[in-house]
Formats: C-alpha cells, sequence, structure tokens
C-alpha cells in the first residue's frame, strides 16, 4: 500500500535517467533522490532538459536508460499519487469548455475506466477552485480568461488530482504579480500538508524566496542540494556556460536576496 | 419509400460522421478524415479481392485496418522528421494510388466501380437491400450505418471522459494513466468504420465535408463539449433533408447537395454565432464605440 512505502521510499527516485530526440540527448544519466516535503526548483537554460525531465519521470517520453520510481514503485503503478501541471501553452484554451470542467479533469484518474464524473467530483472541484481564488469565474469559458487566471485554473485541477507528488511545468511562466503571489502561498500549503513539490523554474532572482532545495540542470545534472548550499555563483556558472552576461545582469538583485536570506 | 430509405441513410451517415467529426476538429485532425477516407480504398478492393464479393463487413473490417495503418504510417514519419502536412499528404495520396492500381488490375474481371467509391450514390441505396430469412428488411447500408452507429456511441459514451481529456490536455491524460495511443486509435478506428460505411450513400469525398463542415459550424456555437456534439448531429441532419430537398428540386447529385446544404449552414453559423459570429463581433465593436465617445 502506498501509505506505508511513503515512509520508507522517497516520493522520487531517479537513477540514470538519459532521454534523447533523434540521436541527440537531452539528458545524460541524471540520478537523484527527493525528500518528502520539500519544494524543488528545477533551473538551467534553455534547452538543459528541465521540461524533459518532468516528462520522463511522468513516463510521457520514452528514456533511452534508467529508472524512476514514485514512492518505491515504477511510475505507471502510482498514478493517483502524482499530480501534473503541463505548461499552458501545451493545451489549446479554444477548447469548449469552462473552468469548473477543466478543474474537474484533475479527478478523472480517479474515476477509474467507465465512471462518470458526477456531483461529488464537482464539489471537490468548486473547492479547489475557491482555493485559488477563482469560485467567480467557474462557468467562464475557459478562451475568456487572462493568462494568471488559466493558470490558477490549471493549478486547481493539480489540487483536485489530490496527488502526494506534483510536478509543475513554469507554473510562472508569463502570470501577474497576483497571481504569482497566489501560486506560492499554494506551493507553501502543500508543502504543509506534506507533499512534495517539482517545480521548472525560470526567474533566477525568486530562487531564494521560494524553494527549499535546487536541482541545476544542463543535460546532465549539475548540482542538486538545499538551496543555500547549491544555489552559488560558481554553480549558477557552471550551469548556465557561456550565457553568463544574462547571470551578471542580475547578479545585484542576488545577491540581495541571499542577503536577506540570512538576515 | 425511396425518398425514405434515402432520407433515412443520409440521416445515420449525418449522425456518424458529426459525432467523430466533433472530435477531429478539436483535436485539430480535420485532414486525418480527409486522409483516412482516401486511403481505405485499398483496404476494400483487398478485402473485395480475398473474399470475392461486395460483402459489406468484410470490406468494412479491411478499410478499419487500412484507417489504423493510415493513422500509424502518419505518426511514424512525422516522428522521424516528415513535416506533418506533408507526413499525411504523403501516406494517403500513396494509398490511394495504391488502391486505384488494385481497382484498375481487377475491373476485368469484377464489377467494383471506382466512381461508386469515390463519389457514392445515395439513390441507388434501396436498390441494395438485404434478406433475412426470406423477407427484405431494408436497404444494406442503412443496417450498415446504423450498426456503426451503434458502435460509435456506445464507444464514445462509455469513454466520454477519456475522448475528452485526450482531446483538450493528452500529456495530463498520459499522467493520470489514461491509454492515450489507445484511445487515439480507437477514434481513428471508429473514423474508419464511418468512413467505409458511408462510402455506398456519399462517397469517400463527401464523407470529409460530413466530418469536418457540421462540426465545424457547431464549433461556432458552443461553449460545451457535450453541446457541440449535439449540434454537430443537428447539423448534420438538417443539411441532409435541406440537400435533398435541394436534390429534388435541381434534379441534382443527393450527396453533391447534402454537402452544399451544410456548408450553407456553416455559413450561417459564421455570420450569426452569438460569440465567434461576424454580425456579434461587429455590434460588440460598434457598441464598444458609442460607449468611448459618448461616456
Amino acid at each position: 500500500m502506498p501509505e506505508k512505502n511513503s515512509a520508507i521510499h522517497a516520493p522520487l527516485q531517479i537513477t540514470g535517467l538519459s532521454v534523447a530526440y533523434q540521436k541527440k540527448p537531452v539528458l545524460r544519466n541524471v540520478s537523484f533522490e527527493v525528500t518528502e516535503g520539500e519544494l524543488i526548483g528545477v533551473i538551467g537554460p534553455n534547452g538543459a532538459g528541465k521540461s524533459t525531465l518532468i516528462k520522463a519521470a511522468l513516463g510521457l517520453i520514452p528514456r533511452l536508460a534508467g529508472e524512476v520510481k514514485v514512492y518505491g514503485k515504477p511510475c505507471n503503478q502510482q498514478r493517483q499519487l502524482i499530480g501534473y501541471v503541463p505548461q499552458r501553452e501545451s493545451v489549446d484554451w479554444d477548447f469548449p469548455t469552462n473552468a469548473l470542467d477543466v478543474v474537474m479533469m484533475g479527478r478523472y484518474g480517479h474515476l477509474g475506466w467507465f465512471r462518470r464524473p458526477g456531483s461529488k467530483e464537482k464539489e471537490i472541484a468548486m473547492e479547489c477552485l475557491s482555493k485559488v481564488g477563482m469560485a467567480d469565474y467557474a462557468t467562464r469559458q475557459i478562451s475568456q480568461l487572462s493568462g494568471g487566471q488559466q493558470q490558477r485554473v490549471f493549478l486547481a485541477r493539480a489540487l483536485a488530482q489530490d496527488a502526494k507528488l506534483y510536478f509543475m511545468d513554469e507554473p510562472f511562466a508569463g502570470v501577474d504579480a497576483a497571481t504569482e503571489k497566489a501560486i506560492i502561498s499554494l506551493l507553501q500549503e502543500l508543502k504543509r500538508s506534506g507533499k512534495t513539490v517539482i517545480v521548472v523554474h525560470h526567474d533566477l532572482a525568486t530562487v531564494k524566496e521560494y524553494f527549499d532545495s535546487v536541482l541545476l540542470l544542463n543535460v546532465e545534472l549539475q548540482e542538486f542540494g538545499l538551496t543555500n548550499e547549491v544555489f552559488t555563483r560558481a554553480n549558477l556558472q557552471r550551469t548556465y556556460g557561456g550565457r553568463l552576461s544574462f547571470l551578471d545582469r542580475q547578479d545585484d538583485e542576488l545577491l540581495l536576496l541571499s542577503g536577506q536570506g540570512k538576515g | 419509400m425511396t425518398d425514405f430509405w434515402i432520407l433515412l441513410t443520409g440521416a445515420l451517415v449525418a449522425c456518424c460522421c458529426a459525432i467523430l467529426g466533433s472530435f477531429l476538429v478539436l483535436r485539430r485532425m480535420s485532414l486525418i478524415g480527409d486522409a483516412i477516407s482516401h486511403s481505405v480504398l485499398p483496404g476494400i478492393v483487398i478485402a473485395f479481392m480475398i473474399s470475392g464479393s461486395r460483402e459489406s463487413f468484410g470490406m468494412l473490417l479491411g478499410a478499419s485496418v487500412l484507417g489504423l495503418i493510415t493513422v500509424f504510417l502518419i505518426q511514424m514519419f512525422q516522428q522521424s522528421g516528415v513535416q506533418s502536412d506533408a507526413a499525411i499528404g504523403v501516406v494517403f495520396t500513396a494509398l490511394f494510388a495504391i488502391g486505384v492500381v488494385l481497382v484498375s488490375l481487377n475491373l476485368r474481371q469484377v464489377d467494383l466501380d471506382l466512381d461508386c467509391v469515390l463519389y457514392g450514390e445515395i439513390a441507388h441505396v434501396h436498390w441494395n437491400t438485404w434478406e433475412l430469412f426470406g423477407t427484405d428488411v431494408g436497404p444494406k447500408a442503412v443496417w450498415m450505418l446504423g450498426l456503426t452507429l451503434l458502435i460509435i456511441v456506445v464507444v464514445i459514451g462509455l469513454f466520454y471522459k477519456q475522448f475528452k481529456l485526450c482531446s483538450f490536455d493528452p500529456a495530463l491524460a498520459a499522467a493520470v494513466g489514461i491509454p492515450v495511443a489507445l484511445f487515439h486509435y480507437l477514434l481513428m478506428g471508429l473514423v474508419s468504420m464511418a468512413t467505409v460505411s458511408s462510402f455506398e450513400s456519399v462517397g469517400a469525398i463527401l464523407v470529409v465535408g460530413m466530418l469536418i463542415i457540421p462540426a465545424s459550424a457547431a464549433y461556432l456555437l458552443t461553449d460545451k463539449l457535450g453541446h457541440m456534439i449535439v449540434i454537430s448531429v443537428g447539423i448534420g441532419i438538417a443539411s441532409t433533408f435541406l440537400g435533398y430537398g435541394a436534390a429534388v428540386i435541381l434534379d441534382a447529385s443527393i450527396a453533391g447537395c447534402m454537402v452544399c446544404a451544410a456548408l450553407l449552414l456553416f455559413i450561417v453559423a459564421f455570420l450569426l454565432s452569438p460569440s465567434h459570429g461576424l454580425l456579434a463581433r461587429y455590434l460588440r465593436r460598434r457598441r464598444m464605440q458609442e460607449q468611448t465617445i459618448q461616456p
């Protein structure tokens, strides 16, 4: 039973994971193990394989080699323990459906092959929409929502999945400040209730503020550990390689934040 | 009685196509429907060569297999780096050409009319009846289409949530453990079946019209998937009746008129849709202008 296993096994254990798209390696020999109840940021330059790491962990794309275990078992046996927030651009927002309906889709995995979503699912979905502050928009057609609101609907759907391990692919990309705040307080709440959340993240300035651990990735795993130990200038320089000019501009901001962290 | 059978056949074609077409349109796979409707031809001919008769269920099977092969080949090419529209074009024209060659090789001995496969002739439907225990139970095409519609309704009805999630967000569907590939091929198998059962009545080319046009019109008229399917079916049936009426008055091709009627309804939806329509958009803009000018 998953309940028993969770005490013994790590939420996610990846060993020797390699993925290639048409001969070009995207991930090479990545191994790590996450601790339960942490917020983990996956950081790296464009094309470093961050999204690929999540998709391969979920078994959405074939892997060349390696093993993925979720609470000690292969992930296709643990689907109900896994929540997933894909990139917002990955779906067609003109699809004829409303916000509540999208959130209800989060329950489909629990319904099995034949059961249809009913009033209980609707109730759960409404609750999740309220948690992200979107209850008033339940019957709104999804194309009429702003980018930030769409992202919140996606998060509500992940909440409806009622999982223990969450993968989020750039939830902060292109959202307004209010949504960013709503997302981060949601992440904190998930953490408090013992969930593990793995987030692909772009904005280096907020890393120290948001995440307990960071995973620095550039095709190979560069560094993985607690944020204040691993998120250092030297490690970032190594991860981002030649693209440092971008880093230098943010340097002051980074130092400022690390100062805040200590103070 | 002829009118009745023609209208019933047309309505059944419309229902089958409208339900499946809704999913094709939403998955941006309209062209796959086009591809399947052409590339099932070799399947029909091969089934015909093996069985030696125009027995419909063998053909249905042959065509469904070819439909799945088509989808499989298209995906294989797309995944190995061929442009996605080029992959569709290569596969269905090549398979269709093979079908044409097979037909021309066999035409000498057998009676399989290429015109009939391509364009169909709904007016002949009631001649080809089916006898059960010595009694005439109606046209074969009606039975075939009825069976196909039944299968479509049962499969889509049972797995509605899976088809919906696979259409909207296949990544999440896979992540929660829904076998996305299975449902993809299931849908494609149903499209193949619908195409083949509609062959004799509206023909291969016009099936595509029935698959795409009513669903596209319905897409403009609603914001709910369930409603979209129902409206799509309604528009399909309406075009059958309108088209048949027009064909009788004009003494023109029945199937052609039916698809033209569908197009007419699509144009009406395009102009008058409350949310996406040209008229609604124009009125909204006028209202906005007035509001900004006189606060």
